[in-house]
């Protein structure tokens, strides 16, 4: 199994540890998924997410091989910003969502899932142009992200760069504790704010130190792979192998607005995702509430509370902040409205639910 | 890891506390540990007569869900009325406050059938 940079960290802080996309991660500490969830949302914590892939695309054809195999408008993305994408997949599907920081002119870093390292560097060579160079820097590249309200008080006390005047994704690079060339990205997967910083392995070590010891006015918590699972399901976001995966469109996944049409993008699946805006999808991603006490997993059926299957759940928890069960799942057209009463087959009962709009969270 | 010695064990991590022809079952303190915070336990099985394997009822985690088995056949007598407000006490009191099921026993000798505190220590460790 890999490790990241911090794995011995979270075993002495007595965290559950499993197998994750290869890597050993921490899944929870001692103190449980509830308390990490809601320190994030009411404070500050911090998560190793190390084990991210990082692409760099580079070469004067790079903004081209980029505008086809990116979702999104690349062209519009200035030096400094970053933006969320996916790689369609030629046959309708999604290779991998990504992040896309456009680093300097003609080189990109791409944040990938780790899930999907091999898949994705296959899938890119295939489609690889001449006058582009593309990088597998994932082994080189630590990542934390520091989220929560107080995660900027916190991290402005390790760095002369002003944070605030970062906005949200966009990102700086420079010194941060004493570590050089750190990426500082005002971005990540919780809705509750903060801050995702890139460095050097070697860093990892002084960076960590210093971001507890800077924290612990606040309370600083260490968060598991549950908590970030649970945060990002409360504000609707998509997990890859649960919302998008090889065989679900961007399009009936609620993520049309990172395939924006653009002139001479020539994007991969392009004309595909032009019909099915026009002409509709034949499922759509809902979000939905459970209305009595019962929990949604990934692959419950989704019924129209008479016995007829109209779906299938993508993504459940108990959700920490609203104590209610909360999911998410693909349904016909017809049952996407907000308020829209629907049923979960649990354990072979029809348990009542209704469609919801997320975030499932007050923010 | 508490593992009683008056306790009987189930490879699936289920404990057994016989009393007389009567028997209490509830999940062990390693069960609930691997599970976290347990915030559901659905037993609607009162009243049914199950087999040794079958499944009793669920639990609920945040994360993950597992189904409850039988360590022993029985009749359902009674489910803990507690946990359906405080499920947490799975956690805080696994073998006390936080038993599952009372059963009458189908059969008696199915217990020495399970596995003694040494032997479900052997296996969890």
């Amino acid at each position: 199994m890999k490790t990241t940079p911090f794995t011995d960290k979270h075993i002495a802080l007595g965290a559950k540890m499993h197998e994750f996309a290869g890597y050993n991660m921490p899944i929870e500490y001692p103190t449980g998924i509830n308390a990490e969830h809601l320190a994030v949302c009411h404070s500050v914590g911090v998560f190793d997410v190390s084990h991210m892939g990082e692409f760099w695309v580079k070469g004067e054809n790079a903004l081209t091989f980029m505008q086809r195999v990116c979702s999104n408008d690349i062209a519009g993305l200035a030096i400094g910003k970053a933006q969320y994408n996916c790689f369609p997949n030629g046959k309708g599907g999604i290779v991998d969502d990504l992040i896309v920081y456009h680093y300097e002119q003609n080189k990109y870093m791409l944040v990938i899932n780790a899930a999907n390292i091999d898949k994705d560097w296959a899938w890119l060579n295939s489609n690889k142009i001449d006058g582009v160079v593309i990088e597998n820097a994932s082994d080189n590249i630590a990542q934390l992200a520091i989220q929560g309200p107080k995660a900027t008080e916190v991290l402005q006390k390790l760095t002369s760069i002003k944070l605030t005047d970062i906005p949200y994704y966009a990102f700086t690079v420079g010194e941060f504790a004493g570590a050089k060339d750190v990426i500082i990205s005002n971005t990540g997967y919780t809705g509750a704010g903060g801050f995702e910083l890139y460095f050097y392995p070697q860093y990892g070590e002084i960076i960590w130190k210093a971001i507890f010891e800077a924290g612990k006015e606040f309370d600083i918590k260490p968060i598991g792979l549950g908590a970030r699972d649970t945060l990002r399901l409360e504000m609707g976001f998509c997990l890859y192998g649960h919302e998008i995966d090889d065989t679900t469109s961007p399009i009936e996944a609620g993520l049309g607005w990172i395939t924006k049409p653009a002139e001479g993008k020539n994007l991969i699946d392009g004309e595909l995702y032009t019909e099915q805006r026009k002409n509709g999808t034949s499922r759509k991603l809902i979000g939905f509430e459970m209305k009595e006490k019962a929990i949604p997993r990934q692959g419950y059926e989704i019924t129209d509370g008479k016995g007829n299957v109209i779906g299938v759940a993508t993504s459940g928890c108990m959700s920490p902040t609203a104590k209610v069960g909360v999911g998410m799942a693909y349904v016909k057209p017809e049952f996407t409205k907000a308020g829209t009463e629907i049923a979960v087959l649990i354990r072979n009962k029809e348990v009542k639910a209704e469609v919801v709009k997320p975030p499932f969270r007050k923010l | 890891m508490n593992i009683p010695s008056n306790l009987k064990y189930s490879k699936d991590h289920e404990w057994v506390r016989v009393e007389g022809d009567m028997a209490f079952i509830g999940i062990t303190d390693f069960a609930q540990s691997e599970l976290g915070e347990i915030v559901i336990v659905d037993i609607t099985t009162e009243g049914e007569t199950l087999a040794s394997e079958e499944v009793f009822g669920s639990i609920e985690a945040v994360k993950t869900v597992s189904d409850l088995f039988m360590p022993v056949g029985g009749e359902i007598l009674e489910v803990n009325p507690k946990l359906e407000d405080n499920p947490e006490l799975v956690n805080t009191d696994p073998y006390g406050e936080g038993w599952m099921v009372k059963v009458k026993l189908t059969n008696a000798v199915e217990v020495n059938d399970l596995l003694d505190a040494e032997a479900y220590k052997a296996l969890i460790a």
